[in-house]
């Protein structure tokens, strides 16, 4: 498969000490953290929408999400903009750091570790230049929800 | 083939042309001797049948071909057109119309495929024997070739019988003009996958799909429906020269192959016809078939968008708007390097201008004519009128006043609702209508016509009115009013009482006087699309329903309020008053919070609790006046209490998007002059 090939392209972030990956082909944007208005009575999880150029866009904080404590957003936090199906999704992340390739042959699927999160959201793990790159199953992340509702 | 790119079009297009039919015919009856009409139905007629064609909608196309042979007739003459042809004709029109809802709703046609009324067709207006014979060809003999199967396809067959099944041979012989045979061949397997199963197919599925394949082709079918269905489906497609299905149990036409036997027992299971499509069959001949349709389901579920036809002109008009925003952003750049105040001002100015304006044109051109639901009320009336005896004259006016797309795919059904209740309880009988010194024909009217802000849609009949002395009575038995009130009431208020839930189930209410069925379902739905209704009656002769719509949802007048630092928007609309009351009169009534307000308990609720808002901490904490908006949800108050008014704005409703459905008390968003995200609250979840 070609190297440059979208398909092996993560767009990479952290949170708390761990790199993770999403597919870039589910990337929208990546934007700073701008004003977010709490939406009451919604998950824990959800902080909120932010007005993205005139679109009311859902933000989930992947550390609440994944069971993390919260943290203060800072001049690193970033929100990278998902749109998958109709779906349009903001995941407030500790920083990004841009973009990654990853070959198939360099991901270990998910399967051989014993999951630490209670929800699988763990796709594989990338290993690019000895760092561990956590790839997140993003439907299972944002489906689970739906199904739920 | 993927035809998904078109379906919008099509679906737009045939109820278009639908609508011009039913616009004829409803011409066409009141004059028997228009050619013309007969010869604009034949032409809609056909048009449908050729877009349904090229769809692959074989349904549509052959009752719209059998429609174009009996207008034929008339077309040359030969036959005269009676009320019984029109009525045929309107169940043509009301089929068609389902074919294209099933298509719009599922992406398919779905599998009526209206034998019977294309019988009837046949017998009112073709009457003699016009059956079209298929033609066998001589070569295409009675008795086909034996076919060699396996052993597994034996067992299916045998199963099917003791399961009362019939199995079938088919075979299809395509025409020699046939182009594309593969294409030809997947539209038999997909019509005969609609109505029974295919276990054996010959040359296999892959190769007819290849086209590795002559003219002829071969299946093996299970099936409840006989012979005669499987051949009239088949018939129906083009291009193909013979059909043949035989019985396997009348024919010993298999040869079953006796090597591999038994593997397969049990393998095959037969479903009732409805759950072919979720069942796994592991039968190793038929996975491939179903894989198949599987896939091709998925494929023909598309997503059906709302569109909305918009006149060129609104849009050379949105892009004039456009073209000066971007003038007025220039200005406003240069006027950066030179400063001047007051040219900051005139550009700002002109800015609001131009805003205003794209404003307005982006509404229109989410409007459609209120004609888009009025078209459908003639034939409605006619039927109704047809059904009750009753002589019924409909009047239309104000068809092209313009309302948002969504308002007005919602509104139809209240005004149905109202229409078939004027008719069926207000209108009086004819003979009753000449004793009472009134015309024999009574009038219906629908209005439509804008009001400043909004659009006002009256239905008003010339009947009997509605008795209010007869609803009061209702309202003091079942206890909705104490005899006090019914004393005290007033016509107003007794009208109103029509609109309460209890009355819409209330039988005897309908036998009495009418007017009571749903109407509170009425009003509902008319709310919820921020509108309101209201009733005019006078005794014996007749009674309006006022319909007053917002011209848009998509902006609302709302009044931000603050709490602790959130900003909340609320409806306007919704809002009775908003006044102040003290803490210290707030009391607690079964862990509810009530304060007595203008001698009425009112409710309380606190905008901090119900969103779970952490309070400031406050200097004055003693505070007793308490700010308190009054909600209103029919008659119903409840009063929220926030920290702070900020404004009345006009507010853009923007959803919450699919992955935030369902929160509680929110109804939406909008984004305020900073960019900032207010929510919108719906205030209905506080009763």
């Amino acid at each position: 498969m070609n190297k440059s090939d979208a398909t092996n392209q993560y767009v990479v972030f952290k949170l708390k000490e761990e790199y993770y990956g999403i597919p870039i082909s589910y990337v929208k944007t990546l934007e700073k953290v701008t004003d977010i208005t709490r939406v009451p009575n919604a998950e824990e999880y959800v902080i909120g929408v932010m007005n993205l150029r005139g679109e009311v866009v859902p933000v989930i904080d992947l550390r609440l999400r994944f069971g993390f404590e919260a943290n203060e957003k800072n001049e690193d936090s970033r929100t990278i903009v998902l749109s998958l199906d109709d779906l349009i999704i903001g995941l407030s992340v500790d920083s990004s750091s841009g973009v990654l390739t990853i070959d198939d042959e360099n991901i270990d699927s998910a399967a051989k570790f014993i999951n630490s999160f209670e929800d699988d959201y763990i796709k594989g793990i990338g290993k690019v230049d000895g760092r561990m790159i956590i790839l997140v199953d993003i439907h299972k992340l944002v489906n689970n929800k739906l199904e739920a509702n | 083939m993927d035809m998904n790119q078109y379906l919008d079009i099509f679906i737009e297009e045939s109820k278009e042309h639908l609508q011009s039919m039913n616009q004829i015919l409803l011409q066409l009856e009141n004059d028997h001797a228009d050619i013309g009409m007969i010869n604009e139905i034949f032409r809609v007629a056909h048009t449908i049948k050729g877009m349904a064609g090229t769809m692959g909608y074989t349904h549509i196309a052959h009752l719209t071909h059998e429609m174009e042979n009996a207008l034929q007739l008339v077309r040359s003459g030969e036959i005269k057109i009676d009320s019984a042809i029109i009525d045929v004709l309107f169940q043509c029109f009301d089929k068609l119309e389902k074919y294209v809802d099933a298509v719009e709703s599922n992406g398919n046609e779905g599998d009526d495929d209206s034998t019977e009324l294309i019988e009837l067709i046949k017998n009112t207006i073709l009457k003699k024997d016009t059956e079209i014979i298929m033609q066998e060809r001589s070569d295409f003999s009675k008795n086909p070739t034996k076919l060699k199967v396996d052993s597994h396809v034996e067992n299916a067959v045998k199963r099917a019988w003791e399961k009362e099944y019939n199995a079938y041979l088919v075979s299809v012989e395509l025409n020699t003009k046939c182009m594309l045979k593969a294409a030809r061949a997947y539209i038999v397997i997909n019509e005969l996958e609609s109505i029974a199963e295919i276990i054996y197919s010959s040359p296999s599925i892959e190769d007819i799909e290849d086209e590795k394949f002559d003219l002829k082709f071969q299946f093996i079918v299970v099936t409840k429906a006989d012979d005669k269905v499987i051949k009239s489906k088949l018939k129906n497609i083009m291009e193909i020269e013979a059909v043949l299905v035989d019985d396997l149990r009348e024919n010993n036409i298999l040869e079953f192959d006796k090597t591999n036997e038994d593997t397969f027992e049990d393998t095959f299971a037969f479903e009732e016809k409805s759950d072919y499509d979720d069942k796994k069959l592991d039968d190793g001949s038929t996975s491939v078939e179903k894989n198949e349709s599987n896939s091709d389901e998925k494929a023909s579920k598309p997503k059906i968008g709302k569109t909305v036809r918009v006149e060129i002109e609104r849009l050379d008009n949105l892009m004039n708007l456009v073209s000066e925003l971007i003038i007025i952003k220039t200005r406003l750049e240069d006027i950066d390097s030179d400063g001047t105040s007051t040219n900051m001002h005139e550009a700002t100015e002109y800015l609001e201008r131009i805003t205003t304006s794209l404003h307005d044109a982006v509404m229109k051109v989410r409007m459609v004519p209120v004609e888009r639901v009025f078209n459908r009320f003639p034939r409605m009336v006619r039927d109704l009128a047809k059904e009750l005896g009753k002589d019924i004259i409909l009047k239309m006016r104000g068809q092209d006043t313009e309302l948002d797309r969504t308002v007005i795919d919602e509104i139809g059904d209240p005004l149905i609702h109202l229409i078939r209740n004027s008719i069926d309880h207000g209108i009086e009988l004819p003979s009753a209508r000449e004793k009472l010194g009134k015309d024999k024909d009574a009038i219906v009217e629908l209005i439509a016509y804008s009001d400043g802000n909004s659009v006002v849609i009256e239905v008003t009949d010339d009947g009997a009115g509605i008795d209010l002395d007869v609803i009061k009575k209702k309202a003091l038995e079942k206890g909705t009013i104490t005899s006090e009130e019914y004393q005290a009431i007033s016509d107003d208020d007794a009208i109103k009482l029509l609109f309460n839930a209890g009355f819409s189930t209330a039988k005897e209410v309908t036998d009495l006087s009418g007017r009571g069925v749903g109407l509170d379902v009425v009003r509902t739905k008319i709310e919820s699309l921020g509108g309101n209704i209201e009733i005019n009656t006078s005794l014996g002769k007749g009674s309006k329903f006022i319909i007053r719509l917002p011209l848009t949802l998509a902006i609302i007048q709302a009044l931000l309020v603050k709490v602790s630092s959130e900003r909340y928007a609320i409806p306007l609309k919704s809002i009775k008053e908003i006044t102040t009351i003290c803490e210290s009169k707030i009391r607690q009534i079964q862990g509810n919070e009530v304060v007595l307000y203008r001698n009425v308990t009112l409710p309380i609720k606190r905008m901090a609790e119900v969103f779970n808002i952490k309070e400031e901490i406050k200097d004055n904490s003693e505070e007793d006046e308490k700010l308190v908006v009054i909600v209103k949800k029919g008659n119903k108050t409840v009063g929220i209490i926030v920290d702070d008014l900020i404004g009345q704005q006009e507010v853009v409703i923007k959803s919450l998007g699919k992955y935030l459905v369902n929160v509680k008390a929110i109804a939406g968003a909008t984004i305020l002059g900073n960019g900032s995200i207010a929510l919108i609250v719906d205030t209905n979840s506080f009763f």
